[in-house]
């Protein structure tokens, strides 16, 4: 039994104890090679708590009714006692800024601490999206930046008309990104200094591209296809974009006919906040899980070397359980997946792995099983996303403990069907199946910019390619409506089936206003 | 590197910009909502703020998203009895199957079709009197000299020691300090150089005695120096507070009700409610508002708030009996000069044939030339009777300041309180 110093006892904290606690983690976490931007560790009230998940933990934003929206439910479920406010939020930024709120208690402080400023903060400084995608010493100041130009729209053009421009860019603001291409990351300075640049290129760009007489179409597309109604093959040039575009607010801003300059530079500020959100999204499971295997991993040293009281332990062991507890499917509590039960688990199970290798291991993870758990742990945090890392690492024995099973809903059959459950020939289905369910593609409808007419009616032409025949949902129709109004001319979307073939089609503005005008 | 910074006394409330953007977009739903509150509130709780809902479908942020339908795959935790290759019904509802993993789970509480949030108070009466306006809201002259504030006006010599203002009495004590002591130091430095010069001189030459009383002299001026006191009651200085006069507004608002045995329930609890409208204007447009029922059948009698609304009477109506005693409680507490003088009068429009006339007499010549604002409710979905003919001979004579309206029913309390305080243009 070693002999117990904590350095704190009791529920109360001050700024001196965070401090020493501080550093004895800042020393553990350098024994686990935990790479970590500096910290800087907010303390903010209650009230602030709710202002900051408000703005979706940004610390500065523009304004926008939405965020007043979000920050009335916010309000309303805590005050109400439906929702205890997350004791953290943690901002990927250089230095990576972390909020403790003030009523947190002693053990509280100490976990956030582990949790946000060594669990998450290692991650947004190792994980290769987070390094791809966000920059994240330049994210304050194009913050400040993004702030202060919509400010300045407001000022010229009205809070109104920022306003329906914020809307419409949010409806496809998940459409912003580039999946598979590089980005160049943000930077404010960069930003300012180009701006101006950029509007008058832009600008000519766009006019090239939408000048009334059309360059000569070239003689041999002229004789390929001769289309009766159209002798002169003038409608029949080449596709424009020649190959779909995905990142939907990219498109718009470049080749949307109507836009003024600063209505471009506003999509680039939604394009831009929405790329830096999108690691984000493809790395939850990973990024909590992490999280939660390091706060768990510290504070369990911290009670070896006897700096922690068993009271404090006591307490944290009942908080960690409660945040990685996944109910069953037929709980009430129920609510899918609790990212953070399964990240912790495949993590812990990947330094077990390492640590006592059984049979199973040795033959599903033969590069893993046996060797060094730190190093294990690191290569995957540093590697993957939730898609790939459940791909990878999701073992037989995590999904035995979880009791984990695939239904399968086609509308085609009366029944659901079982079709795996935790056995042998279950696990490789379920592990492929629950992998491809992280997949963002898999979770937001696959929509591309198919064509633009930029010789007719100057229409816009979207195509979804519909995943096991899933339709989309009715909300497709005020989306096309925003659409609508950025492009400033007719936009149609297609939903194609695996084949090609066009299973419906959506318009706006809607065909019977159409057909009246004719 | 690490390091700590206490927000916690940054300003708070940084999402108050958002929120009012949010409040002023869905103007028009949530005035439903306040005023749909108005009507089925009890009066006790007028004074907090609302819930208010709205249909999420309304406010909704919409993005692309997979609907139900097709084929799905669903992974979930927890299998307690299946096996592979078991069929299972659907769920009721149909495509909802089990719900696993789709698109995140709402932090908003599940299956919520209402979007709720609370309105202030402030807010809430914001809306309720939004675009209204109080009918010759005219200040009255200096009020009673007793509604008086205590204003900052300098400092002064005199005071308690509460209100000791430590800065200006520190620099007192240090100019006093530095004038007295001023001649000491001087004569003392003056005894010393002349003591330094004695005893410079040779042996021989020294005059002891000069020495002995030099130095007499330089302890007695060392001590003198020292009993300079450091403060002194004469540096005192106070902050001075003097008591200033305020322009204030007073009103008195009458209420005025029939509760003869024609008024029913219904009746009253509508009257309630226009009066408590009125009151809560009021209440926001004057510093200090007093209310004055007056209740009556065939006579009148002031009451407190309780008795006016709960109590019962039965008996005929003599409307007059009212107006008098309102008549008599403005002359004897209410001076015109000092007051802002309302009435509101709700009756279901029953009244003795002949009294009529009296009341349009006393209206005319002895109310009206002394009040802001005269509003009569008429609760009633039949014909009018003669009283409302005869005010409305009194209308046509005050049409700025007289108002008369008809309610049928509860729902019409908010409309017509809008109408008769609405924002009057400049004509």
């Amino acid at each position: 039994m070693i002999r117990r110093k904590p350095i704190a006892t009791g529920s109360d904290w001050s700024f001196e104890v965070l401090e020493a606690y501080e550093q004895e983690l800042v020393r553990l976490a350098d024994e686990y090679r935990l790479d970590t931007y500096p910290n800087q560790i907010e303390i903010i009230t209650t009230e602030q708590m709710m202002d900051a998940y408000a703005s979706v933990g940004m610390p500065v934003g523009y304004h926008h009714w939405s965020f007043g929206k979000q920050f009335l439910a916010v309000e309303q479920a805590y005050r109400r006692g439906q929702m205890g406010l997350a004791y953290e939020l943690v901002i990927n930024s250089d230095p990576c800024i972390a909020y403790l709120m003030e009523e947190n208690t002693l053990m509280m402080q100490v976990l956030v601490m582990a949790h946000a400023c060594y669990g998450h903060n290692s991650f947004f400084k190792g994980n290769y999206l987070f390094r791809t995608w966000t920059d994240a010493s330049s994210i304050i100041d194009y913050l400040v930046f993004a702030r202060k130009y919509v400010a300045e729209c407001e000022e010229r053009h009205g809070v109104t008309a920022v306003e329906q421009l914020l809307d419409a860019c949010h409806a496809l603001q998940n459409y912003g990104v580039d999946r598979y291409k590089r980005p160049s990351p943000i930077s404010a300075e960069e930003e300012m200094r180009r701006q101006k640049e950029r509007e008058e290129h832009l600008q000519a760009q766009v006019n090239t591209l939408w000048r009334t007489i059309p360059g000569p179409v070239a003689s041999d597309t002229l004789a390929a296809d001769q289309d009766e109604e159209d002798p002169l093959g003038l409608h029949g040039g080449e596709r424009y974009p020649p190959e779909p575009q995905e990142n939907l607010l990219y498109f718009i801003e470049k080749n949307a006919p109507l836009l003024a300059p600063w209505q471009r530079e506003v999509v680039r500020i939604v394009r831009k906040l929405a790329q830096y959100f999108y690691p984000q999204r493809q790395t939850q499971v990973m990024n909590e899980g992490w999280a939660s295997f390091w706060h768990y991993t510290l504070m369990n040293r911290l009670f070896d070397e006897g700096l922690v009281d068993e009271g404090f332990m006591l307490e944290f062991l009942q908080s960690h359980t409660a945040v990685v507890n996944q109910p069953p499917f037929d709980s009430a509590y129920f609510s899918g997946i609790n990212p953070y039960a399964l990240g912790f688990a495949i993590f812990s199970d990947i330094k077990r792995m390492c640590e006592a290798p059984t049979e199973e291991d040795r033959e599903w993870f033969p590069d893993t099983a046996g060797g060094d758990w730190i190093e294990a742990v690191h290569f995957a945090m540093r590697n993957f996303k939730d898609e790939s890392f459940i791909q990878q690492y999701l073992s037989p024995k995590v999904i035995r403990d979880l009791k984990l099973f695939m239904v399968v809903d086609d509308d085609q059959e009366e029944m659901l069907e079982v079709a795996a459950i935790h056995d042998d020939r279950g696990y490789r289905r379920i592990r492929e199946a629950l992998a491809t369910q992280y997949a963002l593609a898999v979770r937001e409808p696959n929509i591309q910019v198919y064509s633009a007419d930029i010789r007719g009616d100057r229409s816009l032409t979207l195509r979804h390619v519909q995943d096991s025949r899933r339709p989309l949902a009715r909300s497709v129709y005020p989306v096309m409506r925003h659409l609508h109004q950025l492009w400033g001319f007719p936009v149609r979307l297609e939903s194609t089936m695996d084949d090609d073939t066009v299973a419906r089609r959506y318009q706006w503005p809607l065909p019977e206003e159409e057909s009246r005008s004719h | 590197m690490t390091y700590f910074i206490d927000r916690r006394a940054n300003a708070k409330h940084k999402s108050a910009v958002n929120r009012q953007r949010f409040l002023d977009r869905y103007r028009t739903h949530i005035k439903r909502s306040v005023e749909e509150a108005v009507n089925r509130r009890s009066i006790t709780d007028m004074e907090r703020g609302e819930k208010v809902s709205i249909p999420t479908r309304d406010i909704s942020e919409p993005v692309f998203q997979h609907g139900p339908g097709g084929k799905r795959t669903i992974v979930a935790p927890g299998n307690k009895e299946f096996v592979e290759g078991d069929r299972l019904r659907r769920p009721g509802g149909g495509g909802g199957g089990g719900g696993a993993g789709e698109g995140g789970a709402s932090n908003q509480g599940e299956g919520m079709d209402e979007f709720a949030f609370t309105l202030s108070r402030e807010e809430f009466l914001d809306f309720v009197f939004d675009g209204l306006e109080l009918p010759h809201l005219e200040r009255k002259a200096l009020v009673d000299l007793d509604e008086v504030r205590p204003v900052r006006a300098g400092v002064s010599k005199e005071g308690v020691p509460a209100r000791i203002n430590i800065v200006r009495s520190m620099r007192e004590a240090y100019a006093r300090r530095i004038a007295m002591r001023a001649p000491i130091r001087r004569a003392l430095r003056e005894a010393r150089e002349a003591l330094a010069e004695e005893e410079h001189k040779d042996p021989v030459l020294r005059n002891p005695s000069r020495i002995a009383e030099l130095k007499a002299e330089i302890e007695r001026l060392e001590k003198r120096l020292e009993a300079v006191p450091f403060i002194d009651t004469y540096d005192l200085r106070y902050n001075n507070l003097i008591n200033q006069p305020q322009p204030s507004s007073k009103a008195v608002m009458f209420c005025v009700m029939d509760v003869s045995g024609s008024m029913t329930q219904g009746h009253k609890d509508i009257a309630k409610r226009f009066f408590l409208l009125l009151y809560l204007f009021l209440e926001r447009n004057y510093e200090k508002v007093e209310l004055v029922f007056v209740r009556h059948h065939t006579a009148a009698k002031e009451v407190d708030e309780e008795e006016f609304f709960y109590s019962r009477e039965t008996g005929g109506t003599i409307v007059s009996s009212a107006l008098t005693l309102v008549d008599e409680i403005i002359a004897k507490r209410y001076p015109p000069g000092q007051w802002n003088l309302y009435v509101a009068q709700a009756s279901d429009g029953d009244n003795w044939d002949d009294d009529s006339v009296n009341c349009r007499e006393l209206l005319m010549k002895s109310l009206m030339p002394r009040l802001q604002y005269f509003t009569y409710v008429e609760i009633t979905p039949h014909a009018h009777q003669a009283l409302w003919e005869e005010y409305e001979t009194v209308a046509a004579e005050f049409p700025d300041r007289f108002a008369m309206r008809q309610i049928v029913e509860a729902g019409d309390i908010y409309p017509v309180f809008r109408d008769l305080f609405r924002r009057r243009t400049a004509t």
